[in-house]
């Protein structure tokens, strides 16, 4: 009962960061058709800028929870000054071609980010760990949890909510769903497809960074993370349905508990265990737990 | 080029090859055979796009094709190149008829998706797997041909590039014959348009599975003589950064011509090697510049080049007579 327990909330901690970044790498297939590889490279500079600023902002004398602000900064700035400048300045190249074709660009692009952020910020780890201890420990049923660690599944469930809300009830997002269903005629409507691409982009580089920032604080930054971060939430946007946030959701919390699961009780199988719910969630559903119908074209 | 053609051109290539071979710096004969390993793979990613079906977890038949044949090496002590080698192409062909059922049914960034998820499963299990030599993998020693027992490393080098190159020339010259049959002119045509193909009486299923299983196969075979030109073989060899290699390697040759594949091939060891040498911290980024201007400037790959060259006016397509099974 205590290992069940144990592996349900470490899962869960597990899940809030994952759906955070997989939830972006969701809404950019949804809304642009890309599969974006480099998406671990954009979580990986989030957690690059935000250990840089917590580093610097903790040196100084500010107030000490004012450093979360500055890691939502950080997240925040990485996505203006990545996103729209990608999406314009290079992916736009490529909207003609095949969708593999595409896939394909964002692996070079993969490439390219993993040997750049070794440029600038070196080979040796980082650590930001000031913000980990601020929230204390909290006991959930006999056992201690580090405070920020559920903090964090409070911020995936905010993301998450706010992002449902603001793609279901608000104008803007109403014109974003409408682009995911059909691109072509939402232009035929008058709406500035491309600005939309833009913006969906960018917030998908948000999200992807926000997970890099505020996971920076639990771990040590440094070249290889991009490579599991991608991998993990690949899978969680595969078995959730490519493009749908609930399915991201659900998906998330799967592979996050199929993870800890693994590591409590059979620790030689966590590499590949997400890859096994994987393969099973595709050979039930073949497009994933929450994939729209779509139009068979002739 | 009818059928004697192209296995008349496929033997002049390796006797060319054959002769290069002799004269060339020794780092250019491995680095060829290694990119013919690769090239062989790759075609079979060619086979499958020509259907419409990209994969990205080839590596699964790479690595099957490479573990098959340590595992004969070590535990079967069998030492002959031409056993070793079809012995793992027929290991990728059997993981590729057990999987082939699974996938039969996937399209698009399904298929891509799938592949890569099975050939993840087959890196972790192999990273796990002490017997195999978990993630530190097993080495290979150098094979013997046929009874032929190379005396020095560099005749060993010299033999196996020859048989990589004999290999090589017959797989492609066969890979023509096969592209430019009924069967594989069906490809093509379930690529545009699968259900136009079903109305006119042909499988798409049966023509996906046998493109699926010729890649296996072909797999298969690069990855047994990748493992022996390389003397070592790991897990990496399932890894998902392989497999994207390879769709990178069918890409940039494009799916009209298969001796733009192995060319390819070479194309990119060398660029690797060269941006890993000069430099060191950011070969990754300059392969990943090169790839980006490839997709940019050849979208058909370097394959459209050669077949300018050769046909400046499209022939008119020759349709073949015999009815359609």
């Amino acid at each position: 009962m205590q290992l069940a327990a144990t592996i349900a909330i470490d899962g869960i901690i597990d899940a809030s960061w994952l759906f955070i970044v997989a939830v972006g790498l969701t809404l950019v297939f949804g809304v642009l058709n890309i599969l974006n590889i480099a998406h671990g490279n954009l979580y990986a500079i989030g957690a690059y800028t935000a250990a840089s600023a917590v580093g610097w902002y903790y040196s100084g004398s500010g107030p000490e929870l004012l450093g979360y602000l500055v890691m939502l900064g950080a997240a925040l700035l990485v996505a203006v000054a990545v996103g729209p400048i990608m999406e314009r300045g290079l992916l736009r190249l490529f909207y003609k071609r095949d969708e593999v074709v595409l896939v394909l660009v964002t692996y070079a692009l993969f490439l390219i980010l993993e040997d750049a952020t070794k440029l600038i910020w070196g080979v040796d780890p980082y650590y930001a760990y000031e913000p980990y201890g601020l929230l204390g420990n909290v006991s959930l049923g006999g056992l201690s949890y580090v405070g920020y660690d559920l903090m964090l599944v409070g911020l995936a469930a905010v993301t998450g909510i706010l992002l449902w809300l603001g793609l279901n009830r608000t104008v803007t997002g109403k014109v974003v769903l409408a682009v995911i269903h059909d691109r072509e005629m939402s232009r035929a409507m008058g709406v500035n497809v491309t600005r939309v691409f833009i913006l969906a982009f960018t917030f998908g580089v948000f999200l992807a960074a926000l997970g890099g920032a505020f996971t920076a604080p639990k771990i040590s930054v440094q070249p290889g993370i991009s490579i599991t971060v991608i991998l993990l939430s690949f899978a969680v946007v595969v078995i959730g349905g490519l493009g749908s946030v609930e399915g991201a959701a659900i998906a998330a919390l799967l592979v996050g508990l199929a993870r800890s699961a693994a590591i409590h009780l059979m620790p030689s199988a966590e590499l590949f265990i997400v890859y096994l719910v994987m393969a099973g969630v595709l050979a039930l559903r073949p497009e994933g737990l929450f994939q729209r119908a779509t139009l068979r074209k002739i | 080029m009818g059928r004697l053609g192209s296995l008349g051109a496929a033997l002049a290539a390796f006797a060319a090859l054959a002769v290069l071979g002799r004269v060339l710096p020794n780092w250019v004969v491995f680095l060829t055979s290694l990119a013919f390993a690769k090239g062989l793979v790759a075609l079979g990613l060619v086979v499958l796009m020509r259907g419409g079906l990209v994969s990205f977890g080839q590596g699964i038949f790479y690595c099957a094709g490479a573990y098959a044949a340590g595992l004969a090496m070590r535990l079967l002590e069998v030492n002959d190149a031409v056993v070793l080698v079809a012995l793992g192409g027929l290991a990728a062909l059997i993981v590729g008829l057990v999987i082939a059922p699974l996938l039969a049914g996937y399209r698009g960034i399904f298929f891509a998706t799938l592949t890569l998820a099975l050939s993840m499963i087959a890196y972790g299990v192999l990273n796990k797997a002490y017997v195999l030599g978990g993630s530190d993998g097993m080495n290979l020693h150098a094979p013997s041909f046929l009874g032929y027992r190379p005396p020095t490393p560099e005749a060993a080098s010299y033999a196996l590039f020859l048989f990589t190159s004999l290999v090589t020339a017959i797989a492609a010259a066969l890979c023509r014959i096969h592209f430019d049959s009924m069967r594989g002119l069906l490809s093509i045509a379930s690529r545009d348009n699968e259900i136009r193909v079903e109305y006119l009486g042909a499988s798409v299923k049966r023509v996906a599975s046998i493109n699926f299983i010729i890649s296996g196969g072909l797999g298969g075979i690069g990855g047994a003589l990748a493992g022996l030109a390389l003397g070592h073989i790991d897990p990496d060899f399932a890894f998902w950064t392989t497999s994207g290699e390879f769709v990178f390697l069918a890409i940039l040759s494009g799916y009209a011509s298969v001796t733009a594949v192995f060319f390819s091939a070479i194309l990119l060891e060398l660029v690797r090697s060269f941006s890993s040498q000069y430099f060191p911290n950011s070969w990754q980024m300059a392969l990943g510049i090169f790839l980006l201007l490839v997709i940019l400037f050849l979208p058909e790959g370097l394959g459209s080049l050669l077949r300018r060259r050769i046909r400046p006016r499209a022939a008119p397509a020759r349709i073949p007579v015999e009815s359609v099974e």
